[in-house]
């Protein structure tokens, strides 16, 4: 095994393996990158740009570029936070995203990091409010592709885990959607054990039967910010 | 010597449920302190249909979704130094806001107002009319949040907003001291 070596993220000094990226050596060391369409398991796709950092003068995906010896990384400055909460913001505004009427809310990853990032202010950014559809063909699973964010996540599981392939990308730039392999959810081998059923950050991918089972006060992000067992990890190592 | 001018605060409810006005209710015996330090001018809390004078805090419960809404949001916005919007719907259109997008159609006000009152199958309308009375504030074609019609200076999120959320920030605004949420009591829901 090759050497490992140190560089820097917000002046702490944090140890690499070769062929890790900027994020998996972050989470190691128990520095919280905020982001959204890469999960532990999946192949990273640095499409949310989310984690943006800044390192050697470039704003660059954390999740998908490699650490390298005595880089210096920008993560958790007002500035790239800033930045964060605007691409958080636009997600909201691209969607329909009702948190009041959501059952995924409190459980939701892209709630959690509006939290985080302090998404309270008015709004600079126009709603554009699209009409999508909603899928509840399938007997187990409903798509809300009003709620998508197209994160990418159902597909890479669905291909990589599953070996199916029931999601993949159509359309081009601001019309790129999630679509599935069919002519809907009920016309593909979705079944609810895949993988891809369980990697939806947002209230897209539905699991039917399963909503509001969890009382308010007890989901998921009610017990913390999101990131905080990544950082909860440097705190007990005495590293933070 | 004359006593120190009280700060007022007027409320209303726009297109909301009138649950962020309860959810002023779970302050519960805070409420005592904060009448202390505020008098209330125009609210459904005072029955005042009408700003008596300039006040300090305006509270906005829901977004737009008819002309007088808007009409009484630039009212607000006029008579008040710092205008607050309360909860999801004067933040973003909440709930009314389903009616905008949701209901996957194109002509989504003409689809709302036809399931309401012409094709929804548990309805008793011996009309079989849209009520079109001209004393009805005519209904905007769609719901719009408050930041869409004037400038707001301060968002409480919820549905609803907890009480404490509601205490700490008008506690904070009186004191000047207001700076933002701390992370962990944020909730869009």
């Amino acid at each position: 095994m090759s050497e490992s070596f140190q560089f820097r993220i917000d002046g702490v000094e944090v140890t690499a393996r070769p062929g890790q990226t900027i994020m998996e050596a972050a989470d190691a060391a128990g520095i919280y990158i905020p982001r959204l369409c890469d999960v532990e398991g999946l192949r990273h796709q640095g499409g949310c740009r989310v984690c943006t950092v800044k390192s050697g003068g470039r704003s660059v995906s954390a999740c998908t570029q490699p650490a390298e010896p005595g880089l210096e990384v920008e993560n958790d400055s007002a500035a790239r936070n800033r930045v964060r909460r605007d691409l958080v913001e636009m997600l909201f505004h691209e969607g329909n995203h009702l948190c009041p009427i959501c059952e995924k809310s409190g459980n939701c990853e892209l709630q959690a990091m509006a939290y985080r990032l302090d998404m309270t202010e008015a709004t600079r950014f126009p709603w554009l409010e699209p009409c999508r559809d909603l899928d509840a063909s399938h007997p187990d699973i409903a798509l809300d592709t009003n709620r998508c964010i197209s994160c990418g996540r159902c597909i890479r599981a669905s291909q990589d885990m599953d070996g199916k392939g029931v999601f993949g990308y159509v359309g081009r730039g601001i019309h790129r959607r999630v679509a599935v392999n069919g002519a809907d959810l009920a016309h593909t081998d979705a079944a609810l054990a895949d993988h891809a059923m369980h990697v939806c950050p947002v209230g897209c991918i539905i699991r039917k039967g399963e909503g509001f089972q969890v009382p308010i006060g007890e989901r998921h992000f009610d017990h913390g910010l999101i990131g905080h067992e990544i950082e909860d990890r440097a705190r007990k190592d005495g590293r933070k | 010597m004359t006593e120190a001018r009280k700060p007022r605060v007027a409320t209303v409810s726009l297109a909301g449920c009138f649950g962020c006005h309860m959810a002023v209710l779970d302050i519960d015996e805070r409420m005592i302190a904060l009448m202390g330090r505020v008098e209330f001018d125009r609210s459904p809390l005072t029955d005042i249909k009408t700003f008596t004078q300039r006040c300090d805090i305006g509270i906005i419960e829901g977004g737009c979704c008819n002309e007088e809404n808007v009409h009484t949001l630039i009212d607000f916005r006029k008579n008040c130094d710092v205008l607050i919007a309360l909860g999801q719907c004067a933040i973003m259109g909440g709930l009314p806001a389903m009616r905008n997008a949701i209901m996957h159609s194109r002509e989504p006000l003409r689809e709302c107002l036809e399931e309401a009152y012409i094709s929804g199958p548990y309805l008793r309308n011996a009309t079989r009319l849209i009520p079109n009375d001209p004393v009805l504030p005519l209904i905007l074609d769609k719901v719009y949040p408050c930041s869409d019609i004037v400038d707001i200076d301060v968002q409480i999120p919820g549905c609803a907003p907890s009480g404490d959320i509601i205490f700490s920030t008008l506690v904070a605004l009186l004191d000047g001291k207001f700076k933002g949420f701390a992370r962990e009591t944020l909730r869009f829901d």
